[in-house]
């Protein structure tokens, strides 16, 4: 419900190419009708109040991940979140967390899209192409469904409490991204292509605490995957005990 | 001066497939003003058109059927030679994005699942249940990952280089740091995407400015067949969000508000799967007649999915639901969802011919920047991503073969001198002016929603030129806010205006000048097709007073003579 006909947008302003200025709110009241999201005010501040003010923005519609951020305290895409979601008419806007600000509501997601790279995020095969497609059966096909929808949005790496301590770990999208190759009947990775992620900084630094699931504005449930993950390794360390891992066959 | 053999601009489907079919032979250089995975491609719901025959109700489809379809679909006017290469190699194309690990649905059978869409005569659309553009962009990407291609995300091309003739290389901000670089390349390739937000109501996302083919049209090259603008039948009210022609491929219906299929009086062979201009057209024509839903966001017709039941709706169009309870707080499988028709896609744009080379030596587009052209007066569903696919692998082997002697190195100076425009602009731009960006854009958008939309006459068509030319005028006394140059959206706004108003312009004329009406083209005032006078594409260039001028040129037509078109 509207709670009334013009709300007050506080965004945290900070901009990193003036490191002696610190972070501050700006106030913004504007004017609002039902229906109107989080991104659409945004985008209204910008043009017609304050031209200064950073954020991205691309699809408006939840598929491309570019307006990830904290909405009065939870991590969202601005765009598919109403302003008529609150018990209150201030919004409250910040930055995703774990990243350093560029600009106000503009995050450096370099290190995001390094662990991304890490895992060798594509499919890997050897055997030789057929004429057509490779067969896949509908099950098959579902098991990596919650996988493919991740939009790569960071909402996840921003809620991990275990990236706010230890900015090395591999994070959650990463993993949900390998594990959608491992999962995909496809897949021919060798079971040493997930070294990559099996130490403490990879997939056993997860505290399980389930933010990232929370987080996801997709339904992707990435500590699936690291679980996931966990037991495919120690499946694969039992089977090289007993010498029988895919690397060796 | 940073240097590349190969520079591509956009990293959509078409960037990232010319990259990929590039990067192992030369050094090539990807720049895209928003990481690869944000570009619109994302958006694309439905599926991509190839004759697999792998549904049961397909078995007789061909690839010259395809063919058939899209040129029937264009109204006569997709050069034939070009058509007929996309559909051939639509087939390849989707096994080879499959074999690159594209998550496709899939049949009982194992094989790709396919499904009807608008105006094809064989349910041939491949789909990936309503997120096809979102698993193909992402696959694309991974291979882009996984051959190393070198990319520059947020980097935003501000300038063409074009001079004696050939291309040497654009000027390109890097957003993060605000520095402007001047980029040399022995080829340069658009892939810079549509220009739907021209028009205040699109389903485009909103970096769809424009700005690569206007600023291709300011360089001096020739934009073919810009009046033809496609409005999508769905869109939610509103936002505009997309809401896929799959809905209808899967028997959404149409309905208003008598509660009637209306599609029945008009295209009763073909219902709610007559292609997409002629679908807008019913929906707009019920609205005016006053058989429309009123609601504060303006006037609807419904599409109705209820009847699919919720098993249906959740396995095939998952997307679409989420998007309607998110977006408008409702669940279609409890509600009809209202929608509205506007602004989709733009099968005009810069004139390349069917090997994606421009007339400059150098300079090469493919996708929906690019007009082949492939889609001529109305494009069919699912062959957008079909054209981007196809038109980037094969530009990049053209590219290939234009270079078996070598890789130009282009002289330096023009870009130099480029680059001391760009910052005499920017100067400019950050002195503080009357004018704001975004207030001329949104009066931009609203001309052309009302002047140059699904109906347009010659009264109208002559409004919207003159308010064209009374917003260039006002450009000139735009000013942004901040003079930085890092993240500083209003300044990359400023930039794309410009460019957006030359885009506008071309689509302006060439619709005032267009006196018939074929595809997407209607013009009230002329309600026929009239071949005699009609059968050939506009070609827009800019004048030396900077409004375009148009010429003409012939339509290729192989095997199929230009017939009436009826569903």
């Amino acid at each position: 419900m509207i709670k009334a006909s013009a709300y007050t947008f506080k965004i945290l302003r900070y901009d990193a190419m003036k490191p002696e200025s610190s972070p501050c709110f700006s106030s913004y009241k504007i004017r609002v009708i039902p229906g109107l999201t989080v991104l659409s005010m945004l985008i209204r501040i910008r043009d017609e109040i304050d031209g200064t003010l950073s954020f991205r923005c691309s699809c408006r519609s939840a598929v491309c991940g570019s307006c990830a951020m904290v909405i009065n305290g939870k991590i969202d895409l601005a765009c598919r979140t109403q302003v008529a979601a609150f018990d209150t008419d201030t919004i409250i806007l910040e930055p995703l967390p774990n990243f350093e600000v560029i600009r106000d509501l503009v995050v450096d997601l370099t290190p995001f899209w390094r662990m991304y790279d890490k895992i060798q995020p594509y499919l890997i095969r050897h055997s030789p192409v057929p004429e057509k497609e490779l067969p896949q059966s509908e099950e098959e096909r579902r098991r990596i469904d919650q996988y493919v929808n991740c939009i790569l949005c960071a909402c996840c790496y921003g809620a991990c409490p275990v990236l706010a301590r230890e900015p090395d770990y591999i994070g959650p999208a990463a993993a949900a991204k390998l594990e959608r190759f491992v999962l995909d009947s496809r897949d021919e990775r060798p079971a040493g292509a997930l070294d990559i992620v099996n130490d403490e900084k990879g997939v056993w630094a997860c505290d399980t605490l389930f933010r990232c699931i929370d987080a996801c504005p997709k339904d992707v449930r990435p500590t699936d995957a690291i679980v996931g993950l966990r037991k495919a390794m120690v499946k694969n360390r039992f089977q090289k005990m007993l010498g029988k891992a895919k690397d060796e066959a | 001066m940073l240097d590349h053999d190969i520079l591509i601009v956009g990293g959509g489907l078409t960037g990232l497939r010319a990259a990929v079919g590039l990067c192992d032979r030369f050094n090539v250089g990807l720049i895209s003003k928003v990481y690869p995975v944000r570009s619109h491609s994302i958006a694309a719901q439905g599926g991509i058109n190839a004759a697999l025959t792998n549904n049961p109700d397909s078995r007789d489809d061909s690839w010259e059927k395809h063919t058939f379809d899209t040129i029937k679909g264009s109204d006569y006017l997709a050069d034939q030679d070009a058509a007929e290469i996309m559909c051939r190699e639509a087939i390849g194309i989707v096994y080879e994005m499959e074999h690159w690990g594209c998550p496709f649905s899939r049949f009982p059978d194992g094989t790709i699942a396919q499904r009807p869409f608008g105006g094809a005569g064989y349910p041939r659309t491949c789909y990936s249940s309503d997120i096809t553009g979102h698993v193909l962009l992402n696959t694309l990407y991974e291979r882009a990952v996984a051959k190393g291609v070198k990319i520059y995300p947020e980097w935003f091309v501000t300038a063409l280089c074009i001079e004696d003739g050939r291309c040497h290389g654009v000027v390109a901000l890097d957003m993060r740091t605000g520095e402007l670089i001047p980029v040399r390349a022995g080829v340069t390739f658009f892939g810079t995407g549509g220009y739907g937000r021209v028009f205040q109501h699109s389903t485009n996302a909103l970096i769809n400015t424009g700005s690569g083919i206007g600023m291709a049209y300011q360089a001096g090259l020739p934009l073919e067949d810009m009046e033809f603008v496609q409005f999508h039948p769905t869109s939610l009210i509103g936002t505009n969000i997309l809401m896929t022609e799959g809905c209808r491929g899967e028997g959404a219906y149409l309905l208003n508000n008598q509660g009637e299929r209306f599609m029945q009086r008009y295209v009763p062979s073909a219902m709610e799967l007559a292609p997409r201009d002629i679908v807008s057209r019913c929906i707009q024509t019920e609205i005016n007649e006053g058989r429309g839903f009123d609601h504060p966001l303006g006037k609807y017709i419904q599409l109705d999915l209820r009847h699919l039941g919720s098993k249906k709706i959740i396995e095939r169009l998952p997307g679409i639901r989420n998007i309607c309870i998110d977006f408008i707080g409702i669940d279609p499988i409890i509600e009809p969802i209202p929608i509205m028709p506007c602004q989709h896609y733009s099968m005009g744009g810069i004139d390349v011919d069917k090997r994606c080379a421009s007339e400059i030596l150098g300079f090469y587009a493919g996708g929906e920047c690019s007009c082949v052209s492939v889609h001529g007066a109305n494009r069919l569903g699912g062959n957008s991503l079909l054209d981007t696919i196809v038109f980037g692998k094969l530009g990049a082997q053209a590219i290939c073969e234009d270079l078996e002697d070598g890789v130009p190195r282009p002289d330096e100076k023009p870009i130099l001198r480029l680059k001391d425009n760009v910052e005499e602009k920017l100067r400019r731009l950050a002195t503080p002016g009357r004018e704001k960006p975004y207030r001329l854009h949104a009066e931009l958008g609203a001309v052309m929603n009302e002047k140059v939309g699904i109906f347009r006459t010659r009264e109208e068509l002559e409004q919207a030129l003159n308010k064209l030319i009374e917003l260039k005028r006002r450009y000139r006394e735009v000013g942004v806010s901040s003079p930085v140059r890092y993240m500083n959206y209003e300044l990359t706004a400023a930039l794309e205006l410009d460019a957006m108003l030359d885009v506008s312009h071309t689509i302006i004329l060439g619709a005032l000048l267009r006196e018939e009406s074929r595809g997407a083209h209607f013009r009230t005032d002329f309600k026929t097709r009239n071949d005699g006078d009609w059968l050939k594409h506009t070609i827009a260039r800019m004048g030396d007073d900077g409004s375009p001028v148009i010429s003409f040129k012939d339509v290729v037509i192989t095997r199929y003579q230009p017939t009436e078109r009826k569903y």
